[in-house]
Order: C-alpha cells, then sequence, then structure tokens
C-alpha cells in the first residue's frame, strides 16, 4: 500500500504539469476552507443558517469550478472535450460570476 | 443566385417554427373569442391579485407582503408561501410595454401569458428533439407539442397558472442539461442552473428535475459510462443549482434536509468520489483498479443509502412529505390527509384520459422508446429514464399527465421523423424505377399524413370542448340551440364588491376563497392555498352544525356573511351540496366529537336531502342556506336536479338572514344576523 502511494506522489510531481498542480494546489485549499467552516459550524452551532451554506456552498462550488477547469485543460483529456482550453477558463469565469450573485444574496 | 442548400434549410426550419407558435397561440385562444378576455378557475386568481399588487407597489412590499385579508384572522405571509416566477414574469413584460407606452393592462398581459409562454416550449422542444436526434424530430416534436391536450389543459389563454411557464422551464432546462452532459461544458450547466432557478421561482414540480437529473447521472455512472464531461455538468448545475434554489423563500433550506433533494445530494458526493478514483485509476495498473472501483462505489452507495435512512428515521431528514409522499403510497392521502384526497385533479388517472389528452402519441411513444434504446447515448438514457418516471407519475395523478406530454411529444418526434425520413428517402431509389415501386411509399405516407392531420383535428376539438371554459363564466344552450350565458359567479362577486363593506369577511368553502379575494376584495376565512387544516376543518365544523352552534362558531370568527353555492336550479353538479361529504370528512378529522360523517346519511344509508334525510342532514348549516326558500320558486313539484329528489318541505333559517341569491340560484349570500336588540335568541325573536 504505501508504496503504491509512493508511486501515486512520484507520478504526480514527475509527470502534471505546473499549471494543473496549480490548481490542484487551489483546489486543495478550497476544500480545507470547506471543512474548515463544516468544523465550525459542528462546534458552534448552525445559526445563521443561511450564512453557514453561503459560505460553505461558495467553498464547495469553487472547488468543483476548479475541478472542471483542471478536467478542461489537461492536455490527456483533449479528445473528450471539444474547444480549446481558453474555453474552459471563460467558462470558469463565467460560472463564477454567477456565483458571486447567488452567495452575495444568500448572505444576508 | 438563390440561398444555398443551408440557408435555405434554415429558413425553412425557422418558417416552420413560426407557424407552430402560432397555431400554438391561436388553439389556446377559444374561450377569449367565445367570452372575454377572463382570468379562469381559482388558482389562478391568488396569481392574478398578486401580480397587480406587484405591478402596483413595487417589488419590495411585494416579497414582504403580510396579507391580513387572507385566513382571516390568520393572516398570510405571501412573500413567504408562493412561487414568484409567474409573477415576476408578467410584471417584467408589463413594465416593459409599458416603457415602450404600450399601455396594455394587467390583465390581458396575465392572460395571454400563458399561450405566448406555450410558443416558446414548442420552440424549446423543438431544441430538446433536435439535440437527441435530429432536426426533423425536433420540428414535429415541436409540432406536437404545440398543440397536445395534455399540455393545453393548463396553458390557454386565462389561465394564468404556474405550469403556463414551468412547463417551458422544464423542457428548456433539460435541453441545456443534455447540451452540457454532451459538451461537457461548464457554460451550458451554469445556464441549466439559471433555467433551473427560474424553474424553482416558478412551480412545486422543479422536484422533478432535480431528481431526474441526478438519476440520470447515477444511470450513467451504473451503466459504466462515466466521463469527465458528466463530472463538469452535473457538479456544476448542482452547486449553482441548489444555492441559487435556496434564494426563494418558499423553498428556503428543504434543499439540505428534505428527502425530495437527497437524492441530488447523494449523487453530488458519488460523482466526486467516482471522478477522483476515475483520476487515480491513471496511475495504477489497469485491472487491480477497476475491481476496487466497482467495489468502493457500491460499498459507497450502500453506506450513503443507510446513512441516509438513518437519518430519515431519526427525524433530521424530513421524510418524503404529503402531496409527494401520496405519489409513492396512493392509498395514503384518503386516509390520513382528505383534503390532499378530495382535489380532483389528485385523483389516478383513468385509461381514456391518455387517449383524450396525447391521442396518436401514446402508440407512438414506444415506439420513440425502442428507437432510444437502439441507439443508447447518453442523451437517450435521460429519456428513458424521463419516460418511465413520467409514465409512472401520470398514471397515479392526472395532473401530471402535464409532465408526462414533453417526453411524450419528444419521443412521438424521434419515431415518426424515423418513418418519414425512411420512407421519404430518395436515394434508395434509382433513376429508372416504375410508378409501382413508389407505392408503398406513398401508401405508407398518406398514412401517416391521415393520422397528423386526425391529430391535429383532435387536438383542435378537445380544446374547444373540454379546455377552453372559464369556469367562472358557464354557457349552456337553450331548446332552440341559442346560448344561454350563466354569469352568476360574478354577479355575487359583484354584489358583495359594491354592497358590503369593505373589511366585511366571508365565509365559504375553500375553492371559492381566491376568486373572492380577487374578484370581491373582501377578507376571507380559507382560500385554496390549504396550507391550515384545522381552519378550513373548523369552516367545515360550521357547515356541517346545526343553525345555533353555526352561528356561535361564525361569531367568534367575526363572520359577517356566508355564500354557499347551489347548483340545484341549474343542475350544476360542482356545488357545496356535492362537497359536503368532503366537508364532513375533513371537520371529522379535526374534530371528531362534534362531526360525526355517518349521521349525515339518513336510515337507508343514502345521501338524502329532502323529507326522509336524517335529522342531523335536516338541520346542518349547509343545507338550511342551500334550500332555504327554494321551494317557493319551483312551484309544488319542486326537485333537485342535481340529487334527483324531492326537495325538503319545510326549511326555516332565523339565524342567518339571506342577503342576496344569484339570478340562477347558483350562488347564495347569507348575513350572519347581529346579537338582537332585546337580548332574545333569533328564534324567540323570529316567533314573536
Amino acid at each position: 500500500m504505501p508504496a503504491s502511494v509512493a508511486a501515486i506522489l512520484a507520478d504526480y510531481t514527475g509527470r502534471t504539469p505546473l499549471r494543473l498542480r496549480a490548481i490542484d494546489a487551489y483546489m486543495v485549499f478550497c476544500a480545507g476552507v470547506a471543512v474548515v467552516q463544516l468544523a465550525y459550524c459542528a462546534v458552534v452551532g448552525t445559526f445563521p443558517y443561511n450564512a453557514f451554506l453561503a459560505g460553505f456552498g461558495s467553498a464547495a462550488a469553487c472547488f468543483v469550478f476548479a475541478a472542471a477547469l483542471r478536467m478542461r485543460t489537461d492536455p490527456r483529456n483533449a479528445q473528450q472535450f471539444g474547444g480549446r482550453g481558453e474555453g474552459a477558463f471563460a467558462e470558469f469565469v463565467v460560472c463564477h460570476v454567477a456565483l458571486h450573485f447567488v452567495v452575495a444574496n444568500f448572505l444576508g | 443566385m438563390g440561398l444555398s442548400a443551408v440557408d435555405q434549410t434554415s429558413l425553412l426550419r425557422t418558417a416552420i417554427l413560426g407557424l407552430i407558435s402560432i397555431v400554438a397561440i391561436g388553439s389556446r385562444l377559444y374561450s377569449v373569442i367565445r367570452f372575454e378576455s377572463i382570468i379562469h378557475e381559482f388558482d389562478p386568481w391568488f396569481n392574478y391579485r398578486t401580480t397587480k399588487f406587484l405591478v402596483n407597489h413595487g417589488f419590495d412590499r411585494f416579497w414582504n407582503w403580510f396579507d391580513t385579508a387572507a385566513w382571516y384572522p390568520l393572516g398570510r405571509v405571501v412573500g413567504g408561501t408562493l412561487y414568484p416566477g409567474i409573477m415576476v414574469t408578467s410584471a417584467a413584460i408589463y413594465n416593459a410595454l409599458h416603457a415602450l407606452n404600450i399601455p396594455v393592462d394587467i390583465r390581458n398581459v396575465c392572460v395571454f401569458l400563458a399561450p405566448a409562454f406555450s410558443a416558446l416550449t414548442a420552440v424549446a422542444t423543438y431544441l430538446l428533439g433536435k439535440e437527441v436526434k435530429n432536426a426533423t424530430a425536433g420540428l414535429f416534436a415541436a409540432a406536437f407539442m404545440g398543440v397536445a391536450p395534455g399540455y393545453i389543459s393548463r396553458s390557454v389563454a386565462g389561465s394564468y397558472d404556474n405550469e403556463g411557464i414551468a412547463i417551458f422551464l422544464l423542457v428548456f432546462t433539460f435541453y441545456l442539461w443534455l447540451r452540457a452532459v454532451r459538451r461537457g461544458s461548464a457554460l451550458d450547466a451554469a445556464l441549466a442552473a439559471g433555467f433551473y432557478f427560474y424553474m424553482v421561482s416558478a412551480w412545486g414540480g422543479y422536484v422533478f428535475i432535480i431528481n431526474l437529473v441526478p438519476l440520470h447521472v447515477l444511470a450513467l455512472v451504473l451503466m459504466g459510462r462515466f466521463s469527465n464531461r458528466i463530472y463538469v455538468a452535473y457538479s456544476t448545475f448542482y452547486a449553482l443549482g441548489t444555492l441559487a434554489s435556496m434564494q426563494i423563500p418558499f423553498v428556503g433550506f428543504q434543499p439540505t434536509f428534505t428527502s425530495e433533494h437527497m437524492a441530488a445530494l447523494g449523487v453530488f458526493g458519488l460523482v466526486q468520489v467516482v471522478a477522483f478514483a476515475q483520476h487515480v485509476r491513471t496511475q495504477l495498473p489497469a485491472q487491480q483498479f477497476a475491481v476496487v472501483l466497482r467495489v468502493a462505489v457500491a460499498g459507497l452507495f450502500v453506506v450513503g443509502a443507510g446513512v441516509l435512512a438513518l437519518l430519515t428515521a431519526r427525524g433530521v431528514i424530513a421524510p418524503w412529505t404529503g402531496r409527494f409522499y401520496s405519489l409513492w403510497d396512493t392509498g395514503y392521502a384518503k386516509v390520513h390527509i382528505p383534503i390532499i384526497a378530495s382535489v380532483s385533479e389528485h385523483q389516478p388517472t383513468a385509461w381514456p384520459n391518455f387517449f383524450f389528452d396525447l391521442n396518436m402519441l401514446v402508440w407512438l411513444f414506444p415506439a420513440g422508446i425502442y428507437l432510444s434504446f437502439r441507439e443508447l447515448t447518453d442523451n437517450h438514457v435521460f429519456l428513458i429514464l424521463y419516460a418511465l418516471f413520467a409514465a409512472y407519475f401520470a398514471g397515479v395523478m392526472v395532473r401530471l399527465i402535464l409532465t408526462l406530454t414533453p417526453i411524450v411529444c419528444v419521443l412521438a418526434g424521434v419515431a415518426i421523423a424515423g418513418v418519414f425520413e425512411t420512407y421519404l428517402n430518395n436515394r434508395t431509389m434509382s433513376a429508372s424505377s416504375r410508378v409501382s415501386a413508389y407505392v408503398p411509399r406513398i401508401a405508407v405516407l398518406a398514412n401517416f399524413m391521415f393520422f397528423l392531420c386526425m391529430f391535429q383535428w383532435h387536438c383542435s376539438w378537445i380544446t374547444s370542448s373540454a379546455y377552453s371554459s372559464p369556469s367562472v363564466v358557464l354557457a349552456s344552450r337553450g331548446a332552440d340551440g341559442s346560448q344561454h350565458i350563466i354569469d352568476d359567479f360574478r354577479e355575487a362577486y359583484s354584489w358583495l364588491r359594491h354592497n358590503t363593506d369593505k373589511g366585511a369577511r366571508v365565509l365559504s368553502w375553500w375553492d371559492y376563497g381566491y376568486q373572492l379575494a380577487g374578484m370581491a376584495d373582501r377578507p376571507t376565512l380559507v382560500d385554496n392555498n390549504t396550507w391550515n387544516n384545522t381552519h378550513i376543518a373548523t369552516v367545515g365544523r360550521i357547515m356541517a352544525s346545526d343553525e345555533d352552534t353555526a352561528y356561535e362558531l361564525a361569531r367568534q370568527h367575526d363572520v359577517d356573511y356566508v355564500l354557499v353555492i347551489f347548483g340545484a336550479m341549474l343542475g350544476y353538479s360542482g356545488d357545496d351540496i356535492n362537497k359536503f361529504l368532503w366537508m364532513i370528512r375533513i371537520a371529522q378529522g379535526v374534530y371528531p366529537d362534534a362531526v360525526n360523517e355517518q349521521a349525515f346519511f339518513n336510515d337507508e344509508g343514502q345521501y338524502a336531502i329532502g323529507d326522509s334525510a336524517s335529522e342531523t342532514m335536516r338541520n346542518s348549516l349547509l343545507h338550511k342556506l342551500c334550500y332555504y326558500r327554494f321551494g317557493e320558486v319551483m312551484g309544488p313539484q319542486a326537485f333537485d336536479r342535481v340529487r334527483k329528489q324531492r326537495l325538503p318541505s319545510r326549511v326555516t333559517l332565523d339565524n342567518f338572514e339571506e342577503a342576496y341569491t344569484t339570478d340562477n340560484w347558483m350562488v347564495r349570500i347569507y348575513r350572519v344576523k347581529p346579537l338582537d336588540n332585546l337580548g332574545r335568541t333569533h328564534h324567540a325573536a323570529a316567533a314573536f
């Protein structure tokens, strides 16, 4: 088991381009923010619930959008998606703008 | 120098869609042409009243509106208990038209909104058909959708109800979802989430979308078709869509704790895990990883379902409620929630209804499903799932034929497009073929053209005869064939509006609450929202009690007028005496000591209203209010045309005073007498 984990990590750092590793780091950060909010909620309670949902939801959504961007721009996935990587980034931005408005309304 | 072939095709398609739109709008205008531009039925009157409020007072006051005139004395938080989509849409169109200095009345905007959106629905169905097969199937699907009676029933001019725009949003959201899955585009998924939000704001049936889309994803995962495109599409859709849907106050936080939304959340988690596993798979040898993946997915699914079941059992997650639960357990509502069971559109569907509403599409539909199985792309899996579940729900509840209609139209379009494409394909014919070689083609094509013409004729006839009645205004034919308009409802509401105090409270059965509020503009005790069963049971108890108890209860609730619908003179069978049993059942559910259903049947067990009626029936307030003085107008051979029984010979009424009875005795309004000046009971005062 540890051998395959080490193998995975070595393969990861060796073969993955810097751009994708940056997105991965951002995804880990988003997940971390979501976990921190969840832990805080478990300790302190859910009031105000809409604020918690807005914060947690936005962290989860950022994670998801970054994952989508990573999938679209990974050169190994090129045949699954039509179009170039720039389109993926434009979609990423549009999704975030929509998310911004929703979360801003939800925070209360 | 004509147009190129591509341009010609696209011009032809646009022209065809334009004609379909015209037919769709035109076939919905029967009632406006026959009667007038009026809001129909019951629920649309509430939507109309709130739209007027929104237009007159602005969005902020609308959003925070607390209506003291409904559910007296409880009031109703209107802003938080409605789906604002249709009101906001109408108000936006109204304001846009007024900004262009076109002074359209808000009533006309409301009346014609549903036909306008039906044209958009036909276009959306075209897009959906084009997405799953090709433009031919799309055009056929659009043509079917434009006239299918299953959809027309809720979208005629004047039927200002949520379904009018919701079906358009349903079809368009599904189109965007399928496009997002096919292209793996986060933008399409974000658009789908945006229209899903619009759908959530418009209709409670959005639950169908948020369960069908995850089911589609789950089916694809289980079929081994999971791909990165599905991850991108579903995750974006769910993340944006759920957050957006919680912005509607009526939905609130339900997506986080009710069973109706748990499937979406579960599949969201599953999709994250599967995507991660797929990614890791590329790092490991194939075989051992495939096994690990399947075991892990299955195990996680079982664990997740187990946790969900545990949380539901512990009460943390709310179970399927009310209307949605009765879709699974169809016998539940009749026993436990009589209000849901009493609504006629919640009854199970009879076989003729399917043919009535869908005509020949009923047999093209299975052909379309079969063709979908043969091609079985990701989109076709969705169509099959949608067809299955929509068919089940349509069989359980009559009103859900509405959600079945789009998929039937799409699949029928696919099937019939296949037929026409095969038999119109000239490339298989050589140039020197004899005329007889064309005979099979001509025979088949002529046959199907005949079917299509009959379909159109059927739909127009059904629309004209069955679905274009305003319900507020009735029409009948006299003996010489002349039309006789029965306008009693508006007559009564108009009388109330002009002859009573501004704040006079009117008690009636909940069916008429919205119409009373909309046309008579008076406070009501219960209305079609039916959110408070106890209050409705109290009104039922008042109607079912004897005169003195009813008088006391009515005075306790500050009732000024009582309104009953009475169809015995005309033979109108939807009147209050026919609904009386439901009033009794609902009242009995809350006041079992005060109201007993069996007491209203006579000794032979019949539902009699004449002299052979049981004493409880003869003493009940509703019986008295309906039959008071009716014998005078009918003469010695007095006869109740609906129940087909002789009238009671003597009806006395002391605590209530007849205020108004309409022309055809359909609506009767009584005033609750104030307390006697000399402190006597009203019976004593009458005997004096």
